[in-house]
């Protein structure tokens, strides 16, 4: 079985967010870039079907591409999937804000050639927050999809995916090939060995663009301003339990 | 224009997410549709009938919709696109895993998270765990939006919009559902609670953060949750997890309990009307947006304040 995983580099997670003062964007200059923490564990998944381990046989998987869109640095992130443990990478070159749609089809287009079994997708990206692009690969593909995994097991053609919903868990089956989208606790993905991070540099990286591929990746939404939230003011400190439910009294709560 | 919400249900009863995406769809237009897609949801779609506002309920009912999963959802929602010009999905998890297919199949790039309508074509959405918003322009002939519901204020009952009964997708699908495992509680539901106790890193294990919260929360009748770091430490299952990769909620009141308030926790509560902090840590950034702040060990404090809400006659 062969299995692509779609990678994201974005701002690192523990960094703090600077809206730029005239609210053209997010500043980004200098900032340490990581992969994104959901696309990381879908690499993860994705090594572990290979290798076995997360309940999946050895060699559930044969291969695992890593795939990033997004500028030249991109192939960081994918190196950074190599370390993991993917076979191979595939950056496609584009400058700019891709939107999830665009994303989608440039995926569909690789799908298209290299035919994979299942696609495993982080369910969003930490920078944009849009939960959309596994989601919009399924529908462009005609697959099953099984978003917000937190368990997944393989059985021929086909996967059981436990899905973290409101309220619970839910499981469904997929027809294979498919698409599944990662939360946060379908596994801890590794830190990479340094051996592995020197393997990882080795591994071949393929680079295409939009235009080899036929997508037009113009972006369909404006963003008009981006501001900071606005400012929530603490109130006082008090010194007990007892002030504490004076002052729920006084706000009113009972 | 005409604004299509796909209602939140759970087939025997209409959540109050559907009333408040009525809100947020009358900012857009007068023109409103729900579509109730269940399976014997019949009381539902009435429901929404008596949303004040709503023209007209499509009701879909088949086994293929029992669940709301995707494909059906998608496979039902797409051709009445015809009819419509936007269509507003609850961000739930059943509104984030079907609005994106819809959109896709439409070409159309869907506004996600949408927090305020600013328009028919404008909307606010945040980004970077709500570190930032953005104000997005959508000219798209056709719009796909997803709605965070706590955002807005449910619209009221009175309406008497006719009800039209329309097929399930026949299928068959590709996905099929397997079973579910409900978290059973005679608590209120976390995104619709009025008053909501939380638990961070701090207690430490599961047991102790049952232990601690479940009686706290049975005597204020408040929903439980967690922050991240408690659910990746096992704390506590990812369906309480509170913040900007879990549950946007807005209660009247807000405890948190032994969470430091990281910013992505904090996306996910800001908007509580009274938010009361218990933390040992004094420099804990909860304490900069909590109404009501204690430091104070919460082994010591919880069940202090317990005794003081019993005096308080709760």
């Amino acid at each position: 079985m062969k299995v692509l995983v779609p990678v994201k580099r974005v701002l690192d997670y523990n960094l703090k967010v600077r809206v730029k003062s005239d609210g053209s964007g997010v500043d980004l200059s200098n900032l340490k870039m990581s992969i994104n923490p959901f696309c990381e564990i879908a690499i993860e998944e994705a090594v572990r079907m290979r290798e076995g381990g997360g309940g999946h046989a050895k060699d559930a998987a044969n291969e695992v591409i890593a795939v990033s869109i997004g500028p030249e640095q991109c192939q960081e992130t994918i190196r950074n999937a190599l370390a993991i443990g993917a076979d191979r990478g595939i950056l496609v070159k584009a400058e700019g804000e891709i939107e999830p749609l665009a994303v989608a089809k440039l995926l569909k287009a690789i799908v298209d050639t290299e035919k994979p079994d299942l696609v495993i997708l982080g369910k969003q990206a930490i920078d944009d927050d849009n939960n959309a692009t596994g989601q919009m690969l399924a529908a462009l593909l005609d697959w099953p999809q099984a978003t917000f995994a937190s368990k997944i097991v393989l059985h021929g053609d086909k996967a059981s995916v436990t899905r973290e919903v409101d309220g619970g868990l839910q499981t469904i089956d997929v027809a294979l090939p498919a698409i599944i989208t990662t939360d946060l606790r379908l596994n801890e993905p590794r830190y990479a060995s340094l051996p592995n991070i020197m393997k990882a540099k080795k591994k071949p990286i393929d680079v295409k663009t939009p235009a080899e591929l036929g997508v037009d990746i113009a972006p369909r939404l404006k963003v008009v301003k981006t501001a900071e939230p606005p400012k929530r003011q603490g109130g006082a400190k008090v010194k007990t339990a007892a002030e504490l439910v004076g002052k729920l009294k006084e706000a009113g709560v009972f | 224009m005409a604004v299509l919400i796909v209602a939140e249900h759970n087939n025997s009863a209409l959540k109050d997410a559907t009333h408040k995406l009525v809100t947020a769809a009358r900012a857009m237009s007068a023109d409103i549709d729900v579509l109730v897609a269940g399976l014997d949801a019949s009381a539902a779609a009435q429901a929404a009938a008596r949303i004040a506002g709503v023209r007209k309920v499509l009701h879909a009912d088949g086994a293929t919709l029992a669940q709301q999963m995707a494909e059906p959802l998608q496979a039902l929602t797409t051709p009445l696109m015809a009819h419509y010009d936007a269509v507003l999905f609850p961000a739930t998890t059943t509104g984030k895993n079907a609005a994106p297919r819809v959109a896709a199949k439409l070409d159309v790039m869907q506004v996600s998270g949408v927090i305020a309508v600013e328009s028919a074509d404008t909307f606010v959405r945040p980004i970077y765990a709500g570190n930032a918003l953005v104000t997005v322009h959508d000219t798209q002939a056709k719009k796909v939006l997803t709605v965070q519901a706590t955002a807005f204020k449910a619209a009221g009952e009175g309406g008497s919009a006719a009800i039209e009964t329309i097929a399930a997708p026949a299928g068959p699908f590709k996905s099929s559902f397997v079973s579910e495992e409900m978290a059973k509680s005679d608590r209120p539901e976390l995104t619709a609670a009025k008053r909501v106790v939380s638990g961070g890193r701090a207690l430490g294990s599961s047991e102790e953060f049952h232990r601690v919260l479940d009686p706290l929360a049975d005597k204020l009748g408040a929903a439980v949750g967690a922050s991240r770091a408690a659910v990746d430490a096992g704390y506590a299952p990812n369906d309480y997890q509170v913040g900007q990769t879990g549950k946007v909620v807005a209660p009247e009141l807000y405890v948190a309990i032994g969470i430091s308030g990281a910013i992505q926790h904090l996306a996910g509560m800001k908007d509580s009307k009274v938010i009361v902090a218990i933390n040992k840590d004094e420099d804990a950034p909860i304490f900069q947006i909590a109404d009501i702040g204690l430091v104070a060990d919460y082994k010591v404090a919880v069940p202090e304040l317990m005794e003081e809400l019993t005096k308080a006659g709760l």
